[in-house]
Parts: structure tokens; C-alpha cells; sequence
């Protein structure tokens, strides 16, 4: 079990807990605001852009390369962005943060 | 080769010139064609852009068929995000419980209905009637509309033999003036209704935008679901045990649906205009201010630089950043609409079919000059045999 905390862009907080799946169809499933995942999380849609607190960053890791290649056009990502389809659940998580970029 | 075998075209042009060329009216167009090219070409919408003449991006150019200003598509930042607030939300309806259900029982009956049948002519008899009674819930009109439109024929615009036809063109346009006179006389709660009803920038959208709305709803969701449908049918009936996974992993198909748009890339290209001179990567060729270019989303989807095995259906392809439905501001707004066909579909299919036997078909290969491509079939006769 790994909680997971969403903060939209309206500083919402929303503290989420889960076993498996990826990242955005635990936010999808929970209605959290900013994270469409439009793709159903194959990569291709970057509706699921959220920003990783930077101390939190070795939880998650950085984006693969074809996540970079999709965020490069992004005019709000950074560093920390990732696509959270492509973060899968896991116990390394374990209270991690995450801003929700949209 | 398989009649569900879509071959690329542009590979070596990809990997040796990274561009394509293609006359069209006196009005050349440059075709990007590799999936980082295109994206970066997608985003720069300053240097290649939507809003210039009325059916200039389109190819073949349409420029001497129409006034109307597609919308929004026609439109650049920053006017354009004004008019996508406006209709997104409305284009996210397919996510709803009733819609899905409503959606399913249309398919699921077309489905039954086709089971029973020896021969089906797939484009004409399944496909168009599957797009047409489908939009009556995006639009949220009366399901009996789509017996006048499936009465169109498939190609609203087209005569035999003929790529543009603006006779046949205007049959579309007065049916959409006429339902825009019918709605703002005695308003529903149908997309006309809304659009009328609709405020930008403190007034409300005029008669000329809401038709610019509805043309493109029409047109850009026509031609792409018929092709994405029937190419799907084509597919299963080459590998019936396709279908028997979809079966016994349906939490496969969600990658599914994206990879067979991502294989099939319904549609081929679209337009850009340059407005200063430049260069489209990564060779450095230059193209020049007030020419064309076109991005083409075909090509890219096939670019082994980003996709093992592009040339092959991977039912379960699990990382497939495609650009089927484009990339950036413009992306496609029926998206999430053609997405649910398609789920709804391959569910439907796996469900209650055995096999699907190829009689005849037809190709249509689309004519881009330097390449020539498979976009789907003219006619395609099947058998749907029950599980
Ligand atoms: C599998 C089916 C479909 C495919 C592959 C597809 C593909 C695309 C692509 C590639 C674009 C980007 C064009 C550009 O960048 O210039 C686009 C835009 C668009 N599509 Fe689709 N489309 C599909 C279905 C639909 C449907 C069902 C509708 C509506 C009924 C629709 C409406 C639109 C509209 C309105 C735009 C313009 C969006 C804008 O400019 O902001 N499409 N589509
Ligand atoms: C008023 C707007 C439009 C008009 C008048 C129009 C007209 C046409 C015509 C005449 C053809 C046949 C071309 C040929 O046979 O060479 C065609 C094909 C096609 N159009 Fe459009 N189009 C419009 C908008 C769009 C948009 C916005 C999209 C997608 C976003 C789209 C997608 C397609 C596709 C995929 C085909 C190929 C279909 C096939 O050959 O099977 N169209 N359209
Ligand atoms: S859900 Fe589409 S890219 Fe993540």
C-alpha cells in the first residue's frame, strides 16, 4: 500500500492509497482535477502531466525518453515533470507528492 | 499480402529526406514526415499556421469550395483556446454512463443485425450507419436524423471519380443552415441549440461560427471513424485470434483501440501555413513564407526511431505515443467520441463473434503524389459469423 498525495492546480490536497495500476488511473478513478488521461495511459495523450515534488524526486525517478519527447513541447514542464501513466504504483512511492500541472 | 496489411509508404523518404513532396492546385505542399518533426511542427503554431485562408490547410486545398472558417480548427492561438472552453466540455459527453450505454445498445444491435446477414458490404452497411447513428449523441438529436445522413452516401463531398465536388459539398451546408434556422427558432438541448446559446468574449456566437462548429463535427468525424471501423473489421477477419484475446484479456483494450488508430492513422495529413521562411528538420530543408506543409501523422506513426515493430499490430502495445489524433493545440476534439466506438466496438466483436470471412474488397489508395497510400477500402463484403 502506497499513499499518494495530489495538490491541483487549485491547491486542492487529495491524499489517495493504492496496491497497483499507474498513477493516472488511480487520480482518473478519484475525479482528481487536471489528470484526463485521455490515452488511457499508453503515452500519447499528456493529459496526465504532474510535476513531482523535487524531494520526492527519487521515488518516482525521471521521465523515460519518450515521455521527455512529449513533455519537451510542453510549454509547463521542468525537471520534475512526468506523465503519471507512465509511474506505476508501488511501495517506493509511499508518500510522495505530486502537483498537477493542468 | 493481408487485406488488413496497411504498408507504409513514406519509410524511405522518412529516413533519407525526412520530408515528402506533393503538388495539389499550384499550391505545393511539403509533408514532414518524421514523429519528432511533426510534433515540434504541431507545436510551433507562430511559424506553421491554422488560420489562414479558409480550406488552404486542408489537402486537397479547399480553397476554391468553401468561405466558411472551420472552427476551431481554422483558428490559431490565442482565439482558438476561446472556442475549444466553448466546446469541450460538450466533446467530453462520451464519458458519461448514458452515453456509453446508449452507444453500446446502437452497436450491439448493429452487430446482431449484421450476424444474420450472408454478405455485408462493410463501408456502406455497417460502418456508415455505426458513424452516423453515433453522432446523433454527440450532437443530441433525434437517432432518426442518421437515416438522412446514412442517405448521403459515404462521401458527402465527393462525386464518382471526382476528389472535391462543391455541388455535392453545399448539400451538407444548406442541411446545416437549415438546422441552425430550425434551432434558433424553437432551441433544443442539441449541439446547434448550445452553440447558439454560447457566449465568447461577452457575445454570443454568430450564425457563420456555429456553422463553421458543425461543419467540422461532420466532416472531420466522417471520413475517420468509417475508415478506423471498417479497417478494424478488416483486421479481425485476418486474426480471428485477436479477437479470442480480446475475449480473455479485455483489459487489453484500451491499448488495442490505440494501437490500431495508431496502425490505421485514419487520417493521413493535415496543413499548415508558413508564415516566414524556415526550415523543417532534422535535414535542414527550407520551405518558405506563404507555402504549405503538412504534417503527416501516417508517417510518424511508423517512425522505428520511437515504435518497435512499427509495421505490425501489437494488440497490446503498451507504451504507443501516437499522433493519430494529432498533437498539441489542434488535437482532435471527437477524441474521446471516436474512442468509445472503438472500445465499444472491439468489446461488442470479441463478444459475440466468431470469425469474420473476407468475400471482396476494395482498396482505397489515397493519392499523395510522391506516395501512394492505403487508407482503407471502397468497398470491403464480409461474412460475420456468431461465436
Ligand atoms: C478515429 C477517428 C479520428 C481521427 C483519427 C481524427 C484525427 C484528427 C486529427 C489528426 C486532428 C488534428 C488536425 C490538425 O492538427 O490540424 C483532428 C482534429 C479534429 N477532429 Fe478529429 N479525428 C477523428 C474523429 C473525429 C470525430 C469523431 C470528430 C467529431 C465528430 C472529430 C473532430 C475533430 C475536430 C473538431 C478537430 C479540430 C480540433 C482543433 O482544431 O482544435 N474528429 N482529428
Ligand atoms: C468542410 C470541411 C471538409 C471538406 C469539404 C472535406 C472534403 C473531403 C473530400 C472531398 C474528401 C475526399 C478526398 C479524395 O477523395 O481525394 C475527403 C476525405 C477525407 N477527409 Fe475531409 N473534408 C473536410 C474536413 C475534414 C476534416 C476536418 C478531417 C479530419 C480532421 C477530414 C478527414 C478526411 C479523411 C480522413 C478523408 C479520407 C477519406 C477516404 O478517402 O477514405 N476532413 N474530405
Ligand atoms: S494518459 Fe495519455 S499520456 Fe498519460
Amino acid at each position: 500500500m502506497a499513499k499518494i498525495i495530489f495538490i491541483t492546480s487549485d491547491s486542492e490536497k487529495i491524499e489517495l492509497e493504492a496496491t497497483s495500476g499507474s498513477v493516472m488511473e488511480l487520480a482518473v478513478q478519484n475525479g482528481v482535477q487536471g489528470i484526463d488521461g485521455d490515452c488511457g495511459g499508453v503515452c500519447s495523450c499528456a493529459t496526465c502531466h504532474v510535476h513531482v515534488a523535487p524531494e520526492h524526486f527519487a521515488k518516482t525517478g525521471p521521465a523515460s525518453e519518450i515521455e521527455q519527447d512529449m513533455l519537451e513541447l510542453d510549454d509547463d514542464a521542468n525537471e520534475y515533470s512526468r506523465l503519471c501513466c507512465q509511474i506505476e504504483v508501488s511501495e517506493q512511492l509511499d508518500g510522495v507528492v505530486l502537483h498537477v500541472a493542468k | 499480402m493481408k487485406r488488413s496489411e496497411f504498408a507504409d509508404p513514406f519509410e524511405q523518404a522518412r529516413n533519407e529526406q525526412g520530408i515528402g513532396k506533393m503538388q495539389d492546385q499550384d499550391d505545393p505542399v511539403t509533408m514532414v514526415l518524421g514523429l519528432k518533426d511533426v510534433r515540434k511542427c504541431a507545436h510551433n503554431w507562430q511559424t506553421f499556421q491554422s488560420g489562414a485562408k479558409p480550406g488552404r490547410i486542408v489537402v486537397p486545398s479547399e480553397v476554391k469550395i468553401r468561405d466558411t472558417r472551420q472552427i476551431p480548427f481554422e483558428v490559431d492561438p490565442p482565439e482558438h483556446g476561446d472556442y475549444r472552453a466553448i466546446v469541450e466540455p460538450w466533446f467530453k459527453r462520451p464519458l458519461e454512463d448514458e452515453y456509453r450505454a446508449q452507444l453500446r445498445a446502437q452497436i450491439e444491435s448493429l452487430v446482431d443485425q449484421v450476424l444474420t446477414q450472408d454478405d455485408v458490404e462493410v463501408v456502406g452497411e455497417f460502418s456508415l450507419k455505426l458513424q452516423s447513428r453515433a453522432l446523433t449523441l454527440l450532437l443530441n438529436t433525434p437517432y432518426q436524423e442518421s437515416d438522412v445522413w446514412i442517405g448521403w452516401g459515404t462521401h458527402v463531398f465527393r462525386s464518382e471519380g471526382e476528389a472535391l465536388d462543391g455541388d455535392k459539398a453545399s448539400i451538407l451546408y444548406d442541411y446545416i443552415d437549415a438546422q441552425i434556422e430550425r434551432a434558433a427558432e424553437n432551441p433544443t438541448d442539441d449541439l446547434y441549440s448550445v452553440l447558439l446559446n454560447s457566449e465568447i468574449n461577452g457575445r454570443k456566437l454568430s450564425k457563420e461560427e456555429v456553422k463553421g462548429v458543425m461543419i467540422l463535427t461532420f466532416a472531420g468525424g466522417r471520413d475517420t471513424v468509417i475508415n478506423a471501423v471498417t479497417n478494424s473489421i478488416a483486421y479481425f477477419a485476418d486474426h480471428p485470434q485477436s479477437l479470442a484475446r480480446l475475449r480473455d484479456q479485455p483489459e487489453i483494450t484500451n491499448r488495442a483501440v490505440e494501437e490500431l488508430i495508431r496502425y490505421f492513422s485514419p487520417l493521413t495529413h493535415m496543413g499548415r501555413v508558413v508564415t516566414e521562411d524556415t526550415k523543417v528538420c532534422p535535414h535542414g530543408h527550407d520551405v518558405k513564407a506563404d507555402s504549405r506543409i503538412s504534417l503527416c501523422w501516417a508517417s510518424a506513426n511508423r517512425d522505428a526511431k520511437t515504435f518497435e515493430n512499427p509495421n505490425e499490430v501489437v494488440l497490446d502495445r503498451k507504451v504507443n505515443p501516437h499522433v493519430a489524433f494529432g498533437f498539441s493545440h489542434h488535437n482532435c476534439l471527437g477524441a474521446t467520441h471516436a474512442r468509445q466506438i472503438m472500445h465499444i466496438l472491439l468489446e461488442t466483436l470479441a463478444a459475440k463473434v466468431g470469425s469474420i470471412d473476407i468475400l471482396n474488397a476494395k482498396e482505397n489508395i489515397e493519392d499523395l503524389d510522391q506516395f501512394k497510400r492505403k487508407v482503407g477500402f471502397d468497398s470491403i463484403n464480409v461474412k460475420f459469423n456468431p461465436r
